[in-house]
């Protein structure tokens, strides 16, 4: 799979502040890429780097293997944390005037807006002020100005504030579908649960620094400390953990049961299979939970973060 | 459309909509206009009211010289004697008695008369008076000297000092103030300008900031062509309220010439002048202000308003654009209007004295090439004739800063515009400059 971005050891100082140090990131093609990190890691600054509004010290970036050029503003869309609209201005206007800033002429704006605005159901907001609308309805036309270029590249930097969950869930289904209908999506948020849902692929920024970066999976793969949840009905409980404990390396677990159960964490070594612990407990008691714990990725973060302290 | 075209039609269309543009655009030749009437109508109401003033003339010698003027009535209180003038004088309101006392020679009475008013009286009054006495004692003088008076009359020389420059044309006084007049009214205008507009590029800037639009806006054009299109943009509003106005002072001159039968005057010319002058001995007065005015350079005044009203507005915009641009709200701004307000009131102020006491001394000169003010100074000498070289160094210098001002401001924009919360110092200012 190609890459759509990559950047290549970028560096930026603001005077004496280090803003980004000798980063590179490569982004694949139709991928779900998400850019973390604590706040004022750097990853603004990196966002914006990409979309040109800063240049970088050193580095070079490179969008579909060219060097980034101006004309490339075209084909990126973005939506930024710290995101407004005239207040004066007419919803309609507004939207025409930024679609025509990325290229598209009046009458491809007019219809691909109309296409957008019908399909959130929000034409009749054509002719309002954005002061008159609420802060999600506002977000949602933004949503809309920054993928109606069609670009090849998508920047989302907290894309669901300001939404309500049905709302959220909406530009959530959109992003998805715009990533099979071959976008790659770029997408910097706090909230793990939804890099979670939807990205598959993660960097990690630290304090200028890129700390963590690949595919989620591997990541995950890599982050797993072969530990196991286990649930075993058993009449002495005690006994058994006793057992247990002698051959593994077991912990008391919690985790929420609708019987009484002994609950535990095993570590295994990397020789033992999970196999050949099933096989020890099998009769030992009645297994109603086995289960390999995969480190979500709010544990990877908080992870890697405290051990690069 | 560019995209620099499409922002300077936004900027156009936001300002020309907006609701103090055509409150202010409309509403302020009518309080231009309300302003005037209402100070012509004092005027004539103050010139109006006849002054009554009483004189007790114990010489007897001036009551055939204190005639009764537009302004004035004399009335004769000498039968009463000055004690009981002055009560009568206090009793009936009027404006004041003057007493000529009866003294042994004329140099006593010269230092001996006295002018007794409730209010300090009107100058121009008390000095018509003295000069009624003067003349009087003076002939009389020659008189008892043994002078003929027609003799004295006959050799009496008035002096009239005819302007006129080495290539032979003939200019009058009238044309030093017509001059000043222009250039003074293009200084000034200039200025407000200035003020105004540029103010609305920075409330623009600071607007795009506080509604967060302004990253939205640079991921898809440079913060230049941004900064460039606002001040771009907002000129044209500026230029299309000034097109409104000559065309209004058209409309109203028209109305004017049908209604009150003023005659029309060249535009450009203070409605204020052309009033006065419809009052006074009109064809001849009107005949000469044209004569005067069609000798200004005045192509060479329009061309060169044209180019250093939009050279010094861009040069102002600019720094007005970067200071929006480095603060988070208006207020923050004052802090920084200094550099703006200093320069432009040095202008005026260097206009209005050096200029109009010497138009090609070293002050105005200088000024009217440091490009900060040279747009205000160089508007003002221009009527009084400027040698084309100091016209072309003086744009040159203006030109050139105007080219470092938008790039130094381009930088300060660029860097300004993201930054939010703090309120920067000079020191931090010019550290973005470094970024």
């Amino acid at each position: 799979m190609a890459n759509l971005l990559e950047v290549q050891q970028v560096s930026k100082q603001f005077g004496e502040f280090v803003a980004l140090n000798n980063v590179s990131i490569a982004v694949p093609k139709g991928s779900i890429f998400g850019l973390l990190g604590p706040n004022g890691a750097g990853k603004t600054t990196l966002i914006r780097i990409i979309n040109q509004i800063t240049l970088p010290d050193t580095g070079l970036v490179f969008l579909d293997g060219q060097p980034l050029q101006p004309h490339h503003i075209k084909d990126i869309g973005y939506l930024p944390e710290e995101r407004g609209l005239y207040k004066s201005m007419k919803v309609g206007e507004q939207a025409l005037y930024l679609a025509q800033l990325k290229g598209l002429s009046k009458q491809e704006a007019r219809e691909r807006l109309k296409y957008w605005f019908d399909k959130f159901e929000i034409s009749h907001w054509w002719g309002k002020k954005i002061q008159e609308l609420s802060k999600g309805m506002a977000q949602k036309v933004q949503f809309i100005v920054t993928v109606l270029h069609r670009p090849k590249l998508l920047i989302f930097d907290e894309p669901f504030s300001g939404f309500d969950p049905i709302n959220a869930n909406v530009i959530k289904d959109e992003i998805l579908q715009l990533r099979d209908e071959g976008a790659t999506v770029i997408f910097s948020t706090h909230r793990m649960e939804s890099v979670e849902e939807l990205c598959d692929h993660i960097a990690l920024i630290h304090k200028s620094n890129k700390i963590l970066e690949g595919n989620l999976v591997d990541i995950k793969k890599e982050y797993k400390s072969n530990t196991f949840e286990v649930g075993l009905l058993s009449d002495d409980q005690q006994k058994l953990q006793e057992i247990i404990g002698q051959k593994f390396n077991a912990k008391p677990a919690n985790f929420k049961t609708i019987q009484d159960q002994l609950k535990l964490t095993i570590d295994l070594d990397k020789e033992i299979s999970p196999n050949d612990l099933i096989h020890f407990l099998s009769d030992k008691g009645q297994i109603v939970r086995f289960n390999e714990i995969i480190p979500t990725v709010n544990e990877i973060f908080i992870k890697t973060i405290t051990e690069n302290d | 459309m560019t995209n620099l075209q499409l922002i300077i039609k936004r900027e156009f269309i936001a300002r020309v909509r907006n609701k103090t543009f055509i409150v202010m655009t409309f509403l302020s030749p009518l309080i231009i206009v309300g302003m005037i009437a209402l100070i012509t109508w004092l005027a004539t109401l103050n010139n109006d009211e006849i002054k009554k003033i009483a004189y007790v003339d114990e010489t007897g010698l001036f009551a055939n010289d204190l005639r009764d003027t537009s302004q004035i009535r004399y009335v004769s209180y000498t039968d009463l004697g000055i004690e009981v003038a002055k009560d009568s004088v206090i009793a009936q309101k009027l404006y004041g008695l003057l007493y000529i006392p009866k003294k042994g020679s004329n140099k006593d009475l010269v230092n001996s008369v006295q002018f007794y008013a409730e209010e300090s009286p009107n100058f121009s009054i008390l000095s018509r008076i003295e000069k009624v006495i003067a003349t009087k004692l003076t002939k009389q003088n020659y008189r008892s000297q043994g002078l003929d008076l027609s003799v004295i009359e006959a050799a009496h020389a008035e002096v009239d000092i005819q302007i006129e420059n080495f290539s032979g044309e003939k200019t009058s006084k009238m044309a030093n103030y017509i001059k000043m007049g222009f250039g003074g009214l293009a200084g000034y205008l200039l200025m407000m300008f200035i003020i105004i507009y540029g103010n609305m590029v920075m409330r623009s800037v600071i607007e795009e900031k506080t509604n967060r639009i302004i990253e939205i806006i640079i991921s898809s054009v440079k913060p230049m062509q941004l900064m460039l299109g606002k001040i771009l943009g907002t000129s044209f509003a500026g230029v299309l309220q000034f097109l409104i106005w000559v065309l209004l002072g058209g409309v109203f001159l028209i109305v004017a010439n049908v209604v009150f039968g003023v005659t029309p005057q060249p535009t450009g010319i203070d409605p204020s002048i052309a009033l006065d002058q419809a009052q006074g001995d009109i064809m001849a007065d009107v005949a000469a202000f044209i004569a005067e005015v069609k000798k200004l350079p005045l192509v060479l005044l329009v061309i060169s308003f044209f180019i250093y009203f939009i050279g010094g507005y861009f040069l102002y915009s600019s720094i007005y654009a970067a200071i929006g641009a480095a603060v988070d709200s208006e207020t923050d701004s004052q802090q920084f209007m200094l550099p703006i307000i200093i320069p432009l009131m040095l202008g005026i102020y260097v206009g209005f004295f050096a200029v109009i006491e010497n138009p090609h001394g070293t002050v105005s000169t200088v000024f009217s090439m440091i490009p900060l003010t040279s747009p205000i100074v160089m508007l003002m000498r221009i009527p009084f004739g400027v040698p084309w070289w100091q016209i072309l160094v003086s744009i040159l210098l203006l030109i050139g800063t105007i080219i470092f001002m938008v790039w130094l401001a381009g930088k300060i924009y660029r860097i300004g515009i993201l930054m939010y919360g703090k309120k920067p110092t000079y020191k931090e200012l010019f550290k973005w400059l470094k970024y």
